[in-house]
């Protein structure tokens, strides 16, 4: 009787280990649902938006230019943030806001991103807080799943702020 | 003629058995072993002087063997003078090891970087390699974000005669100013 049950108990706690590292090798490797909350990538991701960020990008270093990535918080690393990235590392990136009379640039770092949300006007990121260690990327953005009528991939940025590289 | 293909019929029975246990144990073996490897520890081999004394100390002759723990590190709980692994800012396919020297909101001398005194923001750490010097570290490339640390060194696993357990401790002529306790309260509201 009691054999039995430490038996089913123990194919119980091998099958829950064996799933449970199933489950983390596919978060962590192939991609994870992230519901995206915050106005600063409007009106490419809206507030309660879910979408499904891959993870093979950031594990073989194939982030390019446009790319819409999940990044660690640079200020608080439990927080992720969801952004575009504007300028890879050796990028042209224009630090001052279109309204501005005299332009300013900057280029970005070795080993960082710079990000910005596509709703410029609301959007705390890279011109605020500087460029971003690409290591801190987690994926990238690459289907949005809900709501149903915006299924689909995702545009292109809408900010023209991306500057090619010649 | 039967006894030799009743005979073939049995070793492609066992072969086929055998075939299945192999895949089934794959798929049980490499998901635990990647999990323990990304969710409770790892070993990696230490590379270059800019730990020296503490690692490394024969140089080119051994490389230390150490364990890193990244249950340690799964909520960015550091504690100074922690020996830590982390992503480079510099390079994102490197992991570097140095320690830990101040923490938010701490007060930190530098040596060799821009400003001569540093206010650790929030959500960052400061590092410096035990072999002033001889390291690049945040006095190079600034305070380093929390998110880019993978591990904290927890011993010293090989060559055996090196066998230890890693303790945080401050180095001497410690570049930790002012602990953010002892500082006065800043005057703008969070």
């Amino acid at each position: 009787m009691l054999r039995r049950a430490v038996g089913k108990s123990l194919a119980f706690a091998g099958f829950t280990i064996q799933y449970g590292c199933i489950a983390h090798c596919t978060l962590e490797y192939i991609g994870e649902l992230v519901v995206c909350s915050g106005p600063s990538m409007e009106p490419t991701i809206i507030n309660h938006d879910l979408v499904f960020s891959e993870r093979l990008s950031r594990h073989f270093y194939t982030i390019k230019k446009g790319d819409i990535v999940i990044v660690k918080s640079p200020f608080d690393p439990r927080m992720n943030i969801c952004k575009r990235v504007i300028g890879l590392e050796g990028d042209k990136v224009c630090t001052s806001s279109p309204s501005d009379t005299f332009k300013t640039h900057t280029y970005v770092p070795k080993g960082h991103v710079w990000l910005e949300g596509d709703n410029l006007r609301n959007s705390t990121d890279s011109r605020a807080y500087g460029p971003v260690p690409y290591a801190l990327i987690r994926g990238r953005v690459c289907l949005k799943l809900w709501p149903p009528p915006s299924f689909g991939r995702l545009s292109k940025s809408p900010t023209g702020r991306i500057i090619p590289r010649d | 003629m039967i006894v030799a293909s009743q005979g073939m019929a049995q070793s492609s029975a066992f072969g086929r058995r055998c075939a299945r246990a192999f895949v089934s144990g794959f798929f049980v073996a490499v998901p635990v072993t990647v999990t323990v490897l990304d969710r409770l520890a790892y070993i990696a081999r230490v590379e270059g002087a800019s730990m020296q004394p503490s690692l490394n100390p024969e140089g080119q002759t051994t490389s230390d063997v150490v364990l890193l723990s990244r249950w340690s590190v799964r909520d960015y709980q550091v504690q100074r003078g922690d020996i830590v692994s982390l992503l480079s800012p510099k390079n994102p396919q490197q992991k570097i090891i140095k320690r830990v020297i101040g923490l938010e909101g701490d007060l930190v001398k530098t040596r060799g970087y821009k400003n001569r005194y540093v206010k650790v923001p929030d959500g960052h750490f400061w590092i410096e390699g035990d072999h002033h010097g001889h390291s690049l570290d945040s006095n190079s490339f600034g305070p380093v974000s929390l998110g880019l640390v993978h591990g904290r060194a927890s011993h010293i696993i090989w060559p055996p005669h090196r066998w230890q357990r890693i303790t945080p401790s401050i180095p001497g002529g410690c570049a930790l100013l002012l602990h953010r306790d002892r500082l006065p309260p800043s005057d703008q509201d969070d």
